[in-house]
């Protein structure tokens, strides 16, 4: 029995009459014997109840109960109920790419609203509809730069995620870029390594902002030293802190990309997220990704539908400016009903909360023995703090004790075994701080 | 209707935040502030609610229409799967936590959920071994090309060229392209399959692989499809196989079982997860031997305990193409769905969606041209070329349709076929609801005979009609706050 | 389907109009009609290099996007600035105001590889033909 399948005993022989075939099996003619299956061992199927439960037992084994303290530009802020009842709606839920404008609205007036509430938060002119996610929206704004320039070097900013570097080294394997990247000095860009390393064969110098230790940078500086050089600035940016922070735009850089998660999305365990990417109008071209444009109708009304689609594969195949087909629309449509719920104050508040906690938890967790806390530049809502011994064995005696207490920066900053990498959002609460602080003390006496 | 934005009224606000519990109130050095709040709506909850409800009524779905759009693979996606990718167990666990040192024993039930998901789509599939970290079916083409261009330069193999036949998916000729090959298109033959002679002709030892969908885009399962495996094997080429359209063979036939080397799969179309408007997707890999040790890290692996592990010991790999593990969520819905039907199901799957396609075919035959007379897979392919003799063209039907609460087909696509009309009724679809379809086409083409000139006005029943989109294209209004052209 | 006298053509739908080395170039009717409304045309650099038929910029419509080939070998002088404002002049104007770039011509010779007005008429004619054959098949 299929629950999915409406088609009874009579109606498959109506059809197969009408077709003029005696069974279904007549319908696969095409698929000779030779091609047939050499095995399709897969279990009996279950009800929904079953698989309920199968799941259920499967979800506890995970754990739901650790304090969070871990980011690492995946964070653990609250998702209003109206973004998860908004996106379970079928309308939003269940129907596709908006081909057809007329009976696509809504996807494609939430998708122009999403457009506008990304630029308002950077600055920026435009923006897609939404890309895969922050890291890929990096790799694509490389290579966008890459497009614009013609040229193929880039410098790459250590305080990048090493994630995103990680896989932007993969997909560039094969196609002879050369990579250059610069060391983090006191937590923030290093000036005077690019400096040396702009020149008219550089395509990109691309940042982080917050970088990836939490540090707070204004690279309106290295913006005026690449764009004397015709070289494309690209930041990558977390969106909660544009509550507050010197917007992208202010610095001039030319193309921002960032991971969206944080506007409304569960942590999911790696996804679906949201990447989103902004850039300048004179840029729009060379952006890949679904753009929404506002129109009119034949009767005048405005309207919205899919444009600039000249740029993509299904018309310009090999010479689209991406592969990329369709985006995250869903979570598009989230992170837009999480930007209207907290709106214009909302949105700085929460901001502002997520910087108190985290500066709370930055004095509490100095004053734990043996652990030091670097002051030398600003941070956000995520910091690094020095260890008498290697954080993955503190971070390792934490867990049972009920926290997942940061990240060890030696995964991925070799000779930075000791250091850890500690998240704090708007959900934690001081009584968790305290007690985390409490329970490292105890973990490193 | 209007934007949020024009909803807005200076106060407002949607959503409560917490009151501070901590005694600071930190700040950052003016020079890293931004010069003014960010322009976001304000409004309250029940504001933002009833705004986006009146958008999602805009929208046609499968939820609440017929959606026929042929090769997306719209069928009903079951309800229960959300809800399971809902629980907190899943939901709130952060990605980087099997990354600690003992981290993993607290994931075990995720890790659990990707190892059974790969290991059933190796058995659908024929694989040997499957990544699910690609985010989405494009995602996976690249994944695939970057797999046999790590094959090819690890022996050494001087390869310029993937040949792509001409009823193929954009896609396919942007993610080689992407990788750094060069494409060669194959043409169609009569029957719609891909014309071997016209293979041959082009086939070099330069050839790197060959991108297939199968059943193509056509509808047509290529019988020759072994012979075109020893063609491209026959210069150490590739064999990839795109999944688009697996949801019309699943327990009929394997691509691992007829040649293929590598293979993207769509959770999206084939297992149940919702296509949202455009995406989130997920479009998982597969490979055979040859290009196993290939595979992206991390991969799960299952301990002799029974549990479970990511391994990042792959010196041969390409590396990372995700930041995790692919899109958990969907794939855990996938895996709840195929949970359900187990393997009777997905055949079942397979074997209504073709017939459900032969039934529209037949019965729409005498009205329009049939690109390719035959028997169908699970999506028919017709062409409004007598229609458009009488003024109304594929686009026509379309807007008529939707005046019928009926989602149009895929039209335009593919570009072999002049005006065309893509029809994909999927397994899910009842007998009535596509004989109302069917009489709608009907009555379309009696009115392309009786009053063609009705057609350009519609559709009428809708908040808008026809919108200009070389306006849209010409002028770039993108963002509510830019200044307009 | 208008055709000017005194132009070449290509089999791409190509037309340059030559006076003392230098050649007007854009596209014909017969190419605008099939594009349908233009949004884009993406122009040359000045100085440009190029190559008998090889790509001189592209064309955006709505649905598709067409390279533009040059009709002689030579480097661009010049470039219709109009169009990036309004590229709907190629619609309106193709064979006048819609021009798309100068090209000093530098072998006078390739033009025998041009049709001149009547034998692009009868290969329109031609084109014509064989789309009504597909249409039978």
């Amino acid at each position: 029995m299929n629950p999915y399948i409406a088609n009874t005993q009579t109606d498959v022989r109506a059809m197969l009459d009408a077709i003029g075939v005696k069974s279904v099996d007549a319908l696969f003619v095409d698929i000779k014997p030779e091609h047939a299956p050499k095995s399709f061992d897969l279990p009996q199927g279950l009800s929904e109840f079953e698989v309920m439960e199968r799941l259920r037992l499967l979800a506890a084994k995970n754990t739901g109960a650790l304090v969070p303290f871990i980011g690492g530009g995946y964070y653990d802020h609250y998702v209003p109920a109206a973004c998860s009842a908004i996106i379970s709606r079928g309308e939003f839920y269940t129907a596709y790419t908006p081909y057809q404008p007329e009976c696509a609205q809504g996807t494609l007036q939430a998708l122009f609203e999403y457009q506008s509430s990304i630029c308002a938060l950077t600055g920026m002119d435009v923006s897609n509809a939404s890309l895969y996610d922050g890291g890929t929206a990096l790799y694509e704004a490389m290579m966008m730069a890459i497009r614009i320039t013609g040229r193929k070097k880039v410098i790459m900013d250590g305080g990048v995620s090493p994630i995103y570097r990680k896989l932007i080294k993969s997909y560039t394997h094969n196609l002879h870029f050369e990579f250059i990247e610069t060391p983090v000095v006191h937590g923030q860009s290093d000036r005077v390594a690019m400096a040396k390393l702009i020149d008219k064969d550089t395509a990109a110098v691309i940042v982080q902002n917050p970088n990836f230790f939490g540090t707070i940078d204004d690279h309106s500086d290295i913006v005026e030293k690449a764009h004397a050089a015709g070289v494309i600035v690209v930041s990558s940016v977390y969106p909660v802190s544009l509550g507050l922070l010197k917007t992208p735009a202010e610095m001039g850089v030319d193309i921002v990309t960032g991971e969206g998660q944080s506007l409304g999305l569960p942590l999911n365990f790696g996804g679906p997220y949201l990447g989103f990417m902004a850039t300048r109008k004179k840029f729009i071209r060379q952006m890949p990704g679904r753009i929404v444009g506002e129109t009119v109708d034949a009767d005048g009304r405005r309207c919205f539908v899919n444009t600039l689609q000249a740029r993509e594969q299904h018309i310009r195949r090999e010479k689209a400016t991406s592969n990329i087909c369709t985006n995250v629309a869903l979570c598009a449509v989230q992170a837009s009903v999480f930007m209207s719920l907290l709106g214009r104050q909302g949105f700085r508040q929460l901001a502002q909360l997520n910087l108190d906690k985290a500066e709370f938890a930055r004095e509490v967790l100095g004053k734990v023995p043996g652990v030091e806390v670097k002051r030398s530049s600003p941070t956000f809502n995520e910091f690094t703090v020095r260890l008498p011994k290697d954080a993955s064995d503190v971070v390792e005696a934490m867990i049972p004790r009920g926290f997942a207490a940061g990240f060890p920066l030696g995964r991925y900053y070799p000779g930075m075994e000791n250091y850890l990498l500690v998240a704090v959002t708007e959900k934690r609460t001081r009584a968790e701080i305290l007690s985390f602080a409490k329970v490292l003390a105890e973990v490193l006496r | 209707m209007k934007l949020i934005f024009e909803k807005s009224v200076s106060g407002r606000q949607g959503f409560k935040l917490p009151v501070s519990d901590v005694p600071v109130q930190a700040k950052i050095a003016d020079r890293f502030l931004r010069k003014a709040e960010a322009v976001l709506p304000e409004v309250s909850e029940l504001d933002v609610v009833r705004h986006f409800t009146q958008l999602s009524q805009l929208n046609f779905s499968v939820d609440a229409n017929f959606y026929p759009l042929g090769s997306c693979t719209m069928k009903y996606n079951p309800k229960f799967t959300e809800k399971a990718a809902g629980m907190p167990g899943f939901a709130e666990l952060h990605p980087l936590l099997p990354q600690l040192k003992g981290g993993d024993r607290y994931v075990q039930g995720a890790l659990e959920v990707l190892y059974d998901t790969e290991k059933w789509l190796c058995e659908i599939t024929g694989m040997k071994a499957m990544t699910m970290q690609p985010l989405a079916g494009a995602h996976g083409e690249l994944t695939g090309i970057m797999l046999l261009a790590a094959y090819h330069q690890a022996k050494g193999n001087k390869k310029k060229y993937i040949i792509i036949p001409d009823s193929a998916h954009g896609t396919n000729p942007a993610s080689a392209a992407v990788a750094g090959y060069e494409i060669i298109s194959v043409p169609s033959d009569k029957n719609g399959g891909m014309d071997i002679d016209k293979l041959k002709a082009v086939l070099t030892d330069e050839v790197a692989g060959l991108m297939m969908t199968c059943p193509d885009t056509h509808g047509v399962f290529n019988s020759q499809v072994s012979e075109i495996a020893r063609l491209i094997h026959s210069v150490d080429g590739i064999m990839y196989y795109d999944g688009a359209n697996l949801n019309a063979t699943m327990g009929r036939c394997r691509p691992g079982d007829v040649g293929f080397d590598v293979v993207h799969l769509n959770l999206h179309k084939t297992f149940g997860t919702p296509h949202g408007g455009g995406g989130p997707g997920s479009g998982p890999v597969g490979v055979g031997e040859k290009l196993e040790k290939f595979l992206p890290i991390s991969r799960v692996l299952k301990r002799a305990d029974n549990t479970f592990v990511l391994d990042y010991n792959y010196p041969d790999s390409i590396g990372y193409i995700a930041s995790f593990y692919g899109n958990f969520a969907i794939i855990l819905r996938a895996y709840a769905y195929m949970l359900l039907l187990g393997g009777d199901g997905l055949k079942a799957t397979s074997d209504h969606a073709v017939l459900n396609a032969n039934y529209i075919l037949t019965r729409l035959k005498k009205y329009y041209q049939v690109a390719f007379d035959r028997i169908c897979m699970h999506d028919c392919l017709f062409s409004a070329s007598k229609q458009t003799e009488r003024g109304v063209h594929a686009i026509d039907i379309a807007k008529f349709l939707i005046d019928q609460r009926i989602h149009p087909p895929t039209v335009y696509f593919p570009l072999t076929v002049k005006e065309a009309i893509m029809i994909e009724p999927t397994e899910t679809e009842s007998k009535e609801t596509m004989d109302v379809f069917i009489e709608a086409m009907i009555k379309a083409d009696e009115l392309s005979k009786s009053d063609p000139h009705v057609f350009h006005a519609m559709p009428v029943t809708m908040p808008i009609s026809r919108p200009d989109e070389t306006k849209a294209a010409r002028e770039m209004n993108v963002n509510f706050f830019a200044p307009r052209a | 389907m208008e055709i000017v006298e005194h132009y070449l053509y290509t089999k791409e739908h190509e037309w340059i109009n030559m006076e003392d080395g230098t050649g007007t170039v854009g596209i014909t009717e017969y190419a605008q009609s099939t594009l349908g409304d233009i949004t884009f045309v993406e122009l040359p650099n000045v100085d440009a290099e190029v190559e008998q038929f090889e790509p001189l910029t592209s064309i955006e419509s709505v649905k598709s996007a067409s390279d533009i080939f040059s009709p002689m070998s030579g480097r661009v002088v010049e470039i219709n600035d109009e169009l990036s404002e309004d590229p709907g002049l190629i619609n309106r104007s193709c064979y006048d105001k819609g021009w798309i770039a100068k090209v000093e011509i530098s072998d006078m010779d390739e033009s025998s590889n041009l049709m001149t007005a009547a034998e692009y008429g009868s290969y329109l004619e031609s084109l014509e033909r064989e789309g009504e054959a597909e249409g039978d098949e």
